[in-house]
C-alpha cells in the first residue's frame, strides 16, 4: 500500500522494537507495519538496535547440562508451519477478532456509531470501531495518548483525513470529531492509554457503562 | 494529523531519540562532508554461515557454536528484564529451541543473527514473563525461487556492523538509557520522559547508520 500518509512516530516504532508499549499499541503497529513497507523497514532498523546491544551483553553462563537439554526440547518439538490464509482483516488482528468483518459482534454506542472491545492487556483499550458513512464519533480529547488506524474507509477531523493504513496519533492536547467520509462506512482500530473525555453529558454517561 | 504529530514530538514535550528530521537534517549533512573517521575495531563474527548450516542441514555443531554465543547473552537479557535465574536459564533454551525451529525464517538480507535472536529473546520476555500476547506482522518469507542475493546480504551485514561502530561511539550515558529501553523494561511513557535529551546530542552517525539501515530494508 504506497499511498499511506500518516505513518508511526518513531517513538512508537522503538518502543514497539524495545518491547515497552503496552499489548493494545502493539497490536496497532503489528497491523499498521502489515500494512506499510515504510514503517516496516524503520522498524527493523530498530530491532537492529536490540541486536547490537544484545551482542554487547556481559554473558549469564547457563548451566552446564543446557545445550544437551535444549537439544531434547528440539528433538521433542515438531516444526508448526502456520499457513495464513487471505483475509481482509491483517494477520495481527485477526488474531484477536477472527478473519472477517462480518462475524465482529458490533455494540451501538450511540449517534450511529458501534464498537468492540479487544481482550487485551489492561494498562491500554484496543477497540474496533464501526462510523457509518457520514457519522461523527462524538466530539472528545483525551487524558493519554489515542492511536488510530483506519483498516476500511476514511475519517477526517480537524487535523486531517485519514485513510486506509494511515495511523492517527492524538494526545492531550487534541479535541477531535472524527467524520466518516460521506460515501463509505468506515471501521477503525483503536487504542487508548487512558479513558477518552467526551465534552457533553450523554457520552460522559454513557462512557462508564461501554468502557470507552 | 502532523501539525498534532510534530507538537508531539517536540523536544520537552515528549522527544524520541531519532525522528525524521533528524534523518533530513543528516542527508544535507552528508552531502556537504564526510564524517570524521570512527575508531576501528574488529569487526564481530556475524553468524550468518552457522545458522544457515542449521537452516540447510540440521547441522548440531554450527547449532553448538550458536548455543554457546547466544544462550548465555539471551540469559543476560531476561536477567535484566526482572527474570529469576532459573526462570532465565529456562526462557534461554527455549529461545535457542525456538532459534533452531525457526532457522527456515532467517533471512540474512533483513536481519543480522543477532537481531533475529533478539527479536525471539523479546517477543519470549514478553510472551512468558510479562503473560501478554505479542502481536506481529506476518512474515514475509522468500519462496525458494527467490533466495536472497548474496549482494543484500552482505550490504545488510555491513550495514549493521556500521550501526553497532556508531553505537560504540555513544557516550556511555546514552548507550545505557537504550540498554535501559531495550532490556531494562522502560515503559512506553517513560521512553517518552527518560529520552528528553536535546536531539542534538545523540550521534549523527548512529541516525545516519539507521537511515541507511531503514533504505536497505525498504
Amino acid at each position: 500500500m504506497n499511498d499511506i500518509k500518516h505513518h508511526l512516530s518513531d517513538q512508537l516504532l522503538l518502543g514497539y522494537s524495545a518491547g515497552a508499549l503496552p499489548e493494545a499499541f502493539n497490536l496497532i503497529v503489528a497491523t499498521h507495519l502489515e500494512m506499510c513497507d515504510e514503517c516496516r523497514a524503520a522498524s527493523h532498523a530498530f530491532d537492529s538496535v536490540g541486536g547490537v546491544l544484545l551482542d554487547d551483553l556481559a554473558k549469564a553462563e547457563m548451566s552446564n547440562d543446557a545445550l544437551s537439554r535444549t537439544l531434547d526440547l528440539v528433538a521433542n518439538t515438531r516444526q508448526i508451519h502456520k499457513t495464513e490464509v487471505g483475509s481482509e482483516i491483517p494477520n495481527p488482528l485477526a488474531a484477536y477478532v477472527g478473519s472477517s468483518l462480518a462475524d465482529i459482534k458490533w455494540r451501538p454506542i450511540g449517534m450511529g456509531v458501534r464498537q468492540v472491545v479487544l481482550k487485551t492487556s489492561k494498562s491500554a483499550t484496543a477497540r474496533l470501531l464501526y462510523i457509518p458513512a457520514g457519522s461523527v464519533v462524538p466530539d472528545h480529547g483525551h487524558r493519554g495518548t489515542e492511536l488510530t488506524l483506519v483498516l476500511k474507509g476514511a475519517f477526517s477531523d480537524e487535523t486531517a483525513r485519514f485513510a486506509v493504513g494511515d495511523v492517527e496519533m492524538a494526545d492531550q492536547n487534541l479535541e477531535h470529531t472524527p467524520m466518516a467520509d460521506i460515501n463509505e462506512d468506515c471501521i477503525c482500530l483503536t487504542a487508548t492509554d487512558a479513558p477518552l473525555r467526551f465534552n457533553s453529558w450523554f457520552p460522559r454517561l454513557a462512557q462508564r457503562f461501554l468502557k470507552i | 494529523m502532523y501539525k498534532n504529530l510534530e507538537r508531539y514530538e517536540e523536544p520537552g514535550a515528549s522527544s524520541v531519540l531519532l525522528t525524521y528530521a533528524d534523518v533530513r537534517e543528516l542527508l544535507r549533512f552528508n552531502q556537504k562532508a564526510t564524517p570524521p573517521a570512527v575508531k576501528k575495531t574488529k569487526p564481530l563474527k556475524n553468524w550468518v554461515t552457522q545458522l544457515q548450516q542449521v537452516q540447510q542441514s540440521q547441522d548440531q555443531t554450527a547449532f553448538e557454536e550458536l548455543f554457546n554465543y547466544f544462550a548465555p547473552r539471551v540469559k543476560s537479557f531476561l536477567i535484566r528484564s526482572g527474570a529469576s535465574t532459573s526462570t532465565a536459564e529456562e526462557c534461554a533454551q527455549e529461545v535457542m529451541v525456538a532459534v533452531w525451529n525457526k532457522a527456515h525464517l532467517f533471512d540474512p538480507s533483513r536481519a543480522s543473527v543477532s537481531t533475529w535472536i533478539f527479536t525471539i529473546a523479546r517477543n519470549k520476555n514478553i510472551d512468558a514473563l510479562r503473560k501478554q500476547r505479542r502481536p506481529e506482522p506476518e512474515n514475509l518469507t522468500w519462496g525458494p525461487e527467490c533466495e536472497p542475493e548474496a549482494t543484500d546480504i552482505l550490504t545488510l551485514q555491513q550495514e549493521t556492523e556500521q550501526l553497532r561502530l556508531a553505537m560504540s561511539t555513544l557516550p556511555d550515558q546514552q548507550k545505557a538509557l537504550l540498554q535501559k529501553a531495550y532490556f531494562g523494561d522502560l515503559s512506553h511513557s517513560e521512553i517518552a520522559a527518560e529520552t528528553g535529551l536535546p536531539l542534538g546530542t545523540i550521534k549523527s552517525r548512529l541516525r545516519l547508520a539507521l537511515n541507511k539501515l531503514r533504505q536497505t530494508m525498504k
